[in-house]
C-alpha cells in the first residue's frame, strides 16, 4: 500500500531528487529486498530452532531413538504410533485433557467476564480491585503452582485449615439451634485422591488464569459505546438482555481469539500439573502435554515421545481448523 | 488513555451494589490470599513454620529466613544465572524483533500473511514438541548445561510474540514521518533507524521486559537444558527448595517473595500495555 503511495508521490515529483535517480520499478525492487534483509535475521533464528526442530520430531518420531540409543537408533516407521493409539491409557488421558481444557477455559471467561462487568461501572475502590484481582496473573507460573501446592498441603495447608474452621463455625450453629450434625467438611486429602489432586491442579489453574480474561473483556467493554446501553435501556431492556444483545455480540471480535488462544494454552499448559502433582497420584492427573514431557524428559523415550508429540500436534491442528471454519458459518449468518 | 466507563441509568440500586461489593470482595481475597500466605509463612520463625494458625502476620515475626535465603543458599548465584539468561533473551529478542516488525509493518512482500500466520502459529505447539528435538540438537553442539544453549530456545520462544507486539506499535506510527525524512534524502533504512526507533522507544521496552520476564519465570525448558546446580536459574533453585519440602518451607517463601516482588510490580504497571497490544493483534490480524 505504501508502495502506491510512493510511486503517487514520484509521478507528482514531489520525492525530488531520491526518486528521480531511480526508476519506480526499481525502488519497488529495492524495498522488497530491504524487508527481506530486515527480516533474515528473526527468519534465521525461528528458521534454526523452531522450524529445523519440529522437521527433526517428526523424523524422530518415525525412529525408535532414547537416552541409550542416541546414536544407534533404527527406523521403526509407524510402531510408535500404533503403541500409543493401540493403548487404552492414552485415550483415557486425552479424555482427561479435554475436561481439563474445557472446565479450566469456561471458568476462566466465566470469571473474568463476570469481573469484568461488575467492574465496568461507576464504583468507588473500582480502581483498587482491578490491580489486586490483577494479581494472580503476575505472579510467575512455576511460584503459582508451588504456593498452590503447599496450600492443599493435607495437614498444614490453608485450604484444609479454612474448611476446618468453617466446619468448626457450622458445628457451633447446629449446636446453637439444637441439631446434631451428620456430616463434615473436609479435610480433604487433596494430592493423594486422584478425583481431588485432578480438582486442585484446575482450582490452581483457573487462579492462575482469570485474571487474563478479565482484562481482556475489560479492554472490550470500553470499547463498546455506551449510548447502545442507553438505546437498550429506552426499549426497556432487561439487564439479561442487554448482555445477550449487546455486550456478547459486541466483545465477540475480543473474546474469541482469547479464548482460541486460552484453549490452545491451556491443552498444552505443562508446569500446573507437572509441579503441583507430578501427573500422580498413580498417573491419575496427567493430561496429554504431562505425559510428552515425562515420556521425553525423564523416561528418555525419544521417538515415542516424538510420535506422541505429533499426535498431539494432529488433534491442535484439527481443532483450530474446524473451529475457524465454524467461526466463519456463524459469521456469515449475522 | 479513553475512558469511557458507562454510567447505568443514575447508578445502580443499594442492593445490586451490595452484592456487586460482596463478590468483588470474596474474589479479591481468593485472589490476593495465596501471595499473602507465602508473605506470611516467609516472616514465620523456623521452628513454627507448620502452624495452623491463618493469622497474616505472624506474632513473632522474624526475617530470619529472609538471610538465610540470600546469605546462606546459593540465591544470589542463581540470581546472578536468572539475570545473564533474561538479559541475553532481551537483548538479542528484542533487536531481531524490531527490524523484522518494521517490515512486516511497513512493506508488503511475498510471504507477509504467511509469516504473521507463522507467528500465530507458533503458539500452538506444544512446548515439549519443539524442547525434544532441540535438546538433542543442542546435545550434539554441546550447547546444553550453557546459559547460552538456554538463552537460545527463550529467544525463539518469545520472538513470535514480540513481532507481532512490535508490528502493532508500528502501525499506529503515521507513515509521513518516513516519507519527510525520505525527502530529506534519508535512505528508507536510515528514515527506520532516526525516526521510527527513538519513537518506538517505549514499546521496544515493554517488549524487552516482557521478553526479560519469560526468561525469569521459565521453569520447564530450564530443567531440560541445566542440570549442574552452580548453573541454575531462579526457578530451578526455588523448585529445588520446595522439593525439601519439609525443612525449607520458610526459605522457599522468602525466596520466593523476593523474586516475585519485582515481577509483580512491573508486571502491573505494564499490563495495561501487554493489554493494548494484545487486541491490537486480534482485531487487526
Amino acid at each position: 500500500m505504501d508502495d502506491s503511495v510512493q510511486r503517487k508521490g514520484a509521478r507528482r515529483g514531489v520525492a525530488g531528487r531520491f526518486v528521480a535517480r531511480r526508476s519506480p520499478g526499481g525502488l519497488h525492487r529495492r524495498r522488497i529486498r530491504l524487508a527481506y534483509l530486515l527480516i533474515l535475521p528473526s527468519a534465521l533464528v525461528i528458521a534454526l530452532v523452531l522450524l529445523y526442530p519440529l522437521l527433526f520430531e517428526f523424523y524422530l518420531s518415525t525412529t525408535n531413538m532414547s537416552m541409550q540409543r542416541i546414536f544407534n537408533y533404527q527406523f521403526v516407521g509407524i510402531r510408535n504410533f500404533a503403541t500409543i493409539l493401540a493403548d487404552p491409557q492414552f485415550y483415557e488421558v486425552f479424555f482427561r485433557t479435554i475436561i481439563w481444557t474445557v472446565v479450566n477455559v469456561f471458568f476462566h471467561v466465566a470469571i473474568g467476564l463476570w469481573l469484568a462487568i461488575l467492574l465496568h461501572r461507576k464504583l468507588p475502590g473500582r480502581a483498587i480491585f482491578r490491580v489486586l484481582l490483577l494479581l494472580p496473573w503476575a505472579v510467575p507460573e512455576y511460584i503459582s503452582a508451588l504456593t498452590w501446592k503447599g496450600l492443599f498441603n493435607f495437614r498444614y495447608g490453608a485450604v484444609n485449615l479454612f474448611l476446618g474452621q468453617v466446619d468448626n463455625l457450622l458445628n457451633s450453629a447446629y449446636g446453637l439451634i439444637g441439631l446434631a450434625r451428620g456430616w463434615h467438611l473436609g479435610p480433604i486429602s487433596w494430592l493423594s485422591d486422584p478425583t481431588w489432586a485432578f480438582a486442585a491442579v484446575m482450582i490452581a489453574n483457573i487462579w492462575m488464569g482469570f485474571p487474563f480474561m478479565m482484562a481482556i473483556s475489560l479492554g472490550g467493554l470500553q470499547s463498546i459505546p455506551h449510548e447502545l446501553y442507553e438505546a437498550a435501556d429506552i426499549d426497556g431492556a432487561s439487564g439479561w438482555r442487554k448482555f445477550r444483545n449487546v455486550t456478547l455480540p459486541l466483545l465477540k471480535p475480543v473474546l474469541i481469539p482469547s479464548v482460541v488462544l486460552g484453549t490452545i494454552w491451556t491443552f498444552n499448559k505443562l508446569n500446573v500439573i507437572y509441579l503441583i502433582t507430578l501427573g500422580g497420584p498413580g498417573d491419575k492427573t496427567h493430561i496429554l502435554v504431562t505425559t510428552v514431557y515425562r515420556a521425553a524428559f525423564d523416561y528418555y523415550r525419544y521417538g515415542y515421545a516424538a510420535a506422541f508429540s505429533v499426535v498431539m500436534f494432529f488433534i491442535l491442528l484439527l481443532f483450530t481448523v474446524n473451529f475457524v471454519k465454524h467461526l466463519r458459518g456463524t459469521e456469515a449468518v449475522y | 488513555m479513553r475512558r469511557s466507563v458507562y454510567r447505568r441509568a443514575q447508578g445502580d440500586s443499594p442492593v445490586k451494589l451490595f452484592f456487586i461489593y460482596a463478590v468483588l470482595i470474596v474474589f479479591t481475597i481468593i485472589a490476593v490470599y495465596p501471595i499473602v500466605n507465602v508473605f506470611s509463612v516467609s516472616l514465620r520463625p523456623n521452628n513454627r513454620l507448620y502452624s495452623t494458625s491463618l493469622a497474616i502476620i505472624p506474632d513473632d515475626a522474624t526475617l530470619q529466613a529472609y538471610k538465610s535465603v540470600l546469605f546462606e543458599k546459593p540465591f544470589l548465584l542463581w540470581l546472578k544465572n536468572s539475570l545473564i539468561v533474561s538479559l541475553v533473551t532481551s537483548v538479542i529478542g528484542v533487536g531481531l524483533a524490531s527490524t523484522a516488525a518494521y517490515a512486516f509493518s511497513r512493506f508488503r512482500f511475498r510471504g507477509h500473511r504467511a509469516g504473521m500466520t507463522l507467528f500465530l502459529v507458533a503458539q500452538m505447539f506444544p512446548i515439549p514438541m519443539f524442547l525434544l528435538p532441540l535438546y538433542i540438537l543442542l546435545g550434539r553442539y554441546g550447547l546444553t548445561d550453557t546459559l547460552l544453549g538456554l538463552a537460545v530456545p527463550y529467544v525463539a520462544l518469545t520472538l513470535p510474540f514480540s513481532i507481532w507486539m512490535l508490528k502493532g506499535y508500528y502501525d499506529t506510527i503515521p507513515r509521513e514521518l518516513e516519507e519527510s525524512a525520505s525527502i530529506d534524502g534519508a535512505s528508507p533504512l536510515s528514515a527506520f533507524y532516526r525516526v521510527i526507533l527513538p519513537l518506538s522507544l517505549p514499546a521496544l521496552a515493554i517488549t524487552g521486559l516482557f521478553s526479560f520476564m519469560t526468561g525469569w519465570s521459565e521453569y520447564i525448558v530450564a530443567r531440560v537444558v541445566l542440570t549442574q546446580p552452580d548453573l541454575f536459574t531462579l526457578p530451578l533453585g526455588l523448585v529445588n527448595l520446595q522439593g525439601q519440602f519439609s525443612t525449607e518451607w520458610g526459605n522457599y517463601s522468602a525466596a520466593a517473595m523476593l523474586i516475585m516482588a519485582p515481577v509483580m510490580v512491573l508486571f502491573l504497571s505494564m499490563s495495561r500495555f501487554l493489554i493494548s497490544g494484545l487486541t491490537l493483534g486480534s482485531v487487526k490480524g
